[in-house]
């Protein structure tokens, strides 16, 4: 014979669903500090109510959530869709995380009233429970801000790793850009290549471009906008490494550096440079 | 009334702007070199611009008329030492300066006019 309170649930699973998930829907809309303007009522409704059929489901197969097994693998798909689209949508961990336990307080409510159970205890549980899930989404808010820390300190750290001005020759600058090429970056690539040219008084500096992944027009802009502050203070640039596929996706695009010099590798760059500059690179005769 | 020195070194004018430009002291500086070259009939400009600060696009179009009538009266300007941040900022205003070369230092830059004259 089954529990009590197995009984209550699968009577509210088979009779009050419809009421359970109006209820439900109801709360979410009107509980303090929802944001409504971030998610239309339709798609809330319909993801309430994929959810707590799948629920239903899942929780009659088997009563121990494990979000690995094939029992609970519908479920685990609708709430990594949920947990996605809520992330673009711009609500916070906790916000996501609450639109579950939300369910909470509607299926309690019906147990409470489908079952002969203590209603004083049932409400104290109900505190209880209450006073935990908070304190639960507080640490993962907390988490989720230190992390969040850690990833901005990384990326400062690798803007100011990532462009770096090497000095070939006397006179010929190295700049390789590894990397995505956004118009933070390129100030800051600009500004040291301008500082370190009018420091070593180069004439020629050679920009790399074989660790940047796409080229598109802003990268291109971005790429003549330093080769030609350069040209401004009087020297030449010579952009190297261009990959076939971007050469490609480049003249698809219809962009044009203009009257740059582009050697294929670093390699084909540096003689050019040395020519440039007069001189030659010649074995050492024995 | 101020004016920024014109130098005549061989067969070059040698211009180096020592004080922060004005627009007035830009359009006396076009007038001037303009009557020098029919004088000297120096064959090349260099303008060393290494202790601005700012140059505004005013002062930018003034220095390309300049190189576009030195074209007119048979000589090559050279712009040298122009600052980095000048540089950014002319970048950013989508200045290009048409018809002017540029050189690092004014070393560079006579090496530079003497190329292109003995051309």
């Amino acid at each position: 014979m089954p529990e009590p309170l197995d009984q209550v649930l699968h009577l509210i699973f088979d009779e009050y669903q419809e009421q359970l998930l109006e209820k439900w829907v109801e709360s979410q809309l009107h509980s303090d500090g929802f944001r409504s303007y971030l998610v239309q009522e339709d798609e809330l409704r319909e993801q309430c109510s994929s959810f707590v059929t799948l629920f239903v489901n899942c929780f009659s197969k088997k009563n121990h959530p494990d979000m690995t097994s094939d029992a609970w693998a519908p479920m685990a798909a609708l709430l990594t869709d949920i947990a996605k689209r809520r992330t673009n949508q711009g609500f916070t961990p906790s916000e996501t995380a609450t639109f579950v336990f939300s369910l909470k307080r509607p299926l309690f409510h019906l147990i409470k009233e489908q079952s002969q159970a203590d209603a004083k205890v049932t409400e104290r549980l109900w505190e209880i429970s209450l006073v935990l899930d908070t304190l639960g989404l507080f640490t993962t808010e907390v988490y989720l801000a230190t992390r969040e820390e850690v990833i901005t300190r990384q990326r400062e750290e690798m803007f100011e790793l990532s462009c770096p001005v090497v000095q070939l020759w006397d006179g010929v600058l190295g700049l390789p850009i590894i990397g995505t090429l956004d118009s933070k970056r390129t100030q800051l690539v600009m500004e040291s290549l301008l500082e370190t040219l009018s420091s070593t008084q180069s004439e020629i500096t050679i920009i790399d471009i074989t660790g940047v992944p796409v080229v598109d027009t802003l990268t291109a802009q971005h790429l003549i906008r330093t080769v030609s502050a350069a040209q401004l203070m009087g020297a030449r640039c010579i952009i190297s490494g261009i990959r076939p596929q971007i050469a490609q996706t480049m003249v698809h695009l219809g962009v044009s550096l203009g009257d740059v010099v582009t050697k294929s590798t670093m390699a084909a760059a540096i003689k050019y440079a040395f020519e440039f500059q007069g001189l030659e690179v010649n074995p050492i005769n024995k | 009334m101020e004016r920024i020195p014109i130098l005549h070194v061989g067969t070059l004018l040698l211009v180096t702007i020592q004080v922060d430009m004005h627009d007035r002291l830009a359009t006396n500086l076009q007038e001037d070199l303009t009557h020098r070259l029919s004088e000297t009939h120096a064959k090349g400009v260099l303008i060393d611009i290494s202790a601005l600060d700012i140059v505004d696009s005013y002062i930018a179009r003034i220095v390309g008329n300049i190189a576009q009538t030195s074209r007119i009266l048979d000589a090559h300007t050279v712009l040298v030492g122009m600052r980095p941040p000048v540089a950014m900022t002319l970048v950013e205003m989508g200045v290009t300066l048409e018809g002017v070369s540029t050189a690092l230092n004014i070393d560079k830059g006579m090496l530079l006019l003497n190329k292109i004259i003995n051309k």
